[in-house]
């Protein structure tokens, strides 16, 4: 059975899992796990591609008609120097789609929400698809929406930590109101929170940390491929309501059916 | 306010006497939290972690990976210059050790440049020794804009700087300062640096808070190992990057562990740190913080590096040549310290490779500072 195909500006997706490209032991690993996932969108930083040249070793491995390049700006600490990055990385990678990410601090990684505000808007006046990374702040994603993002990526809990949804109650809101597509970007650790994710609504996750470093990523991929899968399909299938008591009977208005 | 303020808050034997007297129980217990403290920091460098030191590899190595992936950077030393003004008593470069002096012209640079880069590195170190009216901001100006084209992330190890001059370096393109306090007892640096301005133990100290006002975007510390005890001295060090990182927090950091080397006319170590110990260090290092970068260069031997880069290391050299003009201008030029490992550039990347490891050359790129 076929999940609804995913729409983000000018470009559709069967699969709902994105990838980042980093902490692989080596490139061809990151290229099996890839193709493992089935994923269509993979993000590379740009610090990490040498644009000097036509053969990166990196972008080597990801050459297959359906895998779609979403460069990003890691290591920008403000609007302006990802700016610049996203304009090298227009012309190096022949890409207009840009995973904004703009963190001042090198510790947590967290997005800068005033920075990442002002990008969104000049890039995309630039002509740049946007895909912001951004705390999982409902107010912030509105904002984004009026200057025309094309999708919004809160994160789940910090980068890189494995956390999994520590912000669900904020993502529930996201998704509620939200007219662009929500990606769970950040802290999914197993494939049971990108499954938890999928079925509160997010149209899709992106995963790095949790398949780049275990035992096996490739196989870990084929997890997650399955797991998201799973909780969108149930998503679609309209979970059943949870409540707190079991309520077989009905003891304030049982009188109305004697 | 500076560093100074906190560093004055501590007194040296006080600190040794807490991790000499560091309990097992108390080592268990820093073992156990999932967030550590400079106290926990403090405990594992202690003579009593030292059965736990297999248990802290293991954790350090899976905090290593979840943080850095697996992946190791590389870069090379350039040695710049060994003109110094300063008489620091273990260094090669030293004022009153008699030796040939060189400063590399812009010719030269460009020809170790191309070994350099011929054999794939594309971040570089430049350093130098402490000899104002030759190797300054001018000279280092020059040199930087010349190779910076060539380079995606150019760090340096050089001279304390004012902080106004760190800005102009930042602008042109620096994106890494190391600066090593060698020793933080105060006395003891006052002996091993008797004369130049490097004597001033309070203006190196400070000179980390001048880098992080300036905002380069990583600042290296360290310790030179040897000069006094290891644990003490490593505590300050954390200290200090603990201090750097809650008041520059957009900066990034990174430590080395320079251990005391053979040099031209230098002393013995006055205190020995075995190779156990350095594991020890480095895994508590890691423990404590998931996010520093841990840099490991050719000062130590094969057998220890064909391990430490899975256990806690992020970042490391290899083919490296300690004296200015060593790759390819004047190979005999007077060297700084002892290589220890002489593996080459290709010998490594392998060695990283077939540990199931990245060697990653770029990390960073230009158009971060192109504006």
């Amino acid at each position: 059975m076929k999940t609804q195909v995913l729409k983000i500006a000018d470009k559709t997706f069967h699969s709902r899992l994105f990838l980042g490209t980093g902490k692989y032991g080596s490139n061809s690993e990151m290229e099996k796990a890839t193709l493992a996932s089935a994923s269509e969108l993979v993000t590379v930083a740009l610090k990490r591609i040498d644009t000097t040249t036509d053969t990166d070793t990196i972008l080597t491995h990801l050459q297959h008609p359906h895998i779609n390049l979403l460069p990003n700006t890691s290591g920008a600490r403000n609007s302006k120097e990802a700016i610049f990055a996203a304009q090298l990385a227009r012309e190096a990678l022949e890409t207009n789609w840009l995973k904004l990410e703009i963190h001042p601090d090198p510790k947590y990684l967290l997005p800068d929400p005033i920075e990442t505000l002002k990008a969104t808007e000049e890039l995309v006046k630039q002509g740049f698809i946007v895909l912001p990374y951004i705390h999982a702040d409902p107010v912030l994603c509105k904002r984004l929406e009026e200057v025309g993002t094309s999708a919004v990526m809160p994160l789940g809990s910090p980068i890189g930590t494995n956390k999994g949804l520590r912000t669900i109650d904020f993502l529930e809101i996201i998704i509620e109101n939200s007219k662009v597509p929500v990606i769970v970007d950040a802290g999914i650790g197993s494939p049971s929170d990108a499954a938890k994710a999928m079925e509160i609504g997010a149209d899709a996750v992106l995963v790095n940390t949790a398949i780049a470093v275990n035992g096996n990523p490739e196989q870990m991929a084929i997890a997650f491929k399955k797991a998201v899968y799973a909780g969108r399909l149930a998503y679609e299938a309209k979970l059943g309501a949870i409540t707190d008591n079991a309520n077989a009977s009905s003891p304030l208005t049982a009188f109305l059916l004697d | 306010m500076s560093f100074i303020n906190t560093y004055q808050q501590y007194n040296w034997d006080n600190v040794k006497k807490v991790i000499y007297n560091t309990t097992d129980r108390q080592v268990k217990q820093s073992l156990s939290q999932s967030n550590r403290t400079l106290t926990d920091f403090l405990h594992l460098i202690s003579p009593a972690a030292t059965p736990y030191l297999e248990e802290m590899a293991q954790c350090s190595q899976q905090l290593t990976q979840k943080r850095f992936g697996k992946t190791i950077s590389l870069y090379a030393p350039m040695y710049l210059s060994n003109e110094c003004n300063n008489i620091c008593t273990y260094c090669g470069f030293s004022l009153d050790n008699k030796i040939k002096r060189k400063t590399l012209t812009a010719k030269e640079i460009e020809q170790e440049v191309s070994i350099i880069k011929s054999q794939g590195y594309d971040s570089i170190l430049l350093v130098t020794g402490e000899a104002n009216h030759i190797v300054n901001l001018q000279y280092f100006k020059q040199s930087i804009t010349q190779i910076k084209q060539s380079f995606s992330s150019i760090s340096i190890e050089v001279q304390p700087l004012k902080e106004n001059e760190y800005k102009e370096l930042a602008d042109i393109g620096v994106y890494a300062v190391l600066v090593y306090q060698e020793t933080y007892h105060q006395e003891v640096y006052k002996q091993y640096h008797p004369k130049g301005k490097k004597s001033n133990f309070e203006y190196r100290l400070d000179t980390p808070d001048r880098i992080g006002k300036s905002g380069i975007h990583k600042i290296g510390l360290g310790v030179l190992l040897g000069l006094e005890d290891w644990r003490v001295d490593s505590f300050f060090n954390a200290l200090h990057i603990d201090y750097l990182q809650r008041t520059y927090w957009q900066t990034k950091y990174s430590v080395s562990f320079p251990r005391l080397r053979p040099a031209e006319g230098v002393i013995e170590p006055n205190f020995i740190m075995e190779d156990r110990d350095l594991i020890q260090l480095i895994c508590a290092y890691r423990l404590w913080n998931e996010d520093l970068e841990i840099s490991i260069s050719t000062r130590e031997s094969e057998l220890l590096r064909n391990n430490v880069f899975k256990l806690g290391a992020t970042t490391m050299s290899a083919g490296s040549k300690t004296n200015p003009g060593g790759y390819s201008v004047d190979e005999d030029s007077l060297e700084q310290f002892e290589i220890c490992d002489n593996r080459n550039t290709t010998e490594i990347y392998n060695l990283i490779k077939t540990a199931g490891y990245d060697p990653v050359w770029k990390d960073w790129d230009k158009t971060f500072y192109q504006q």
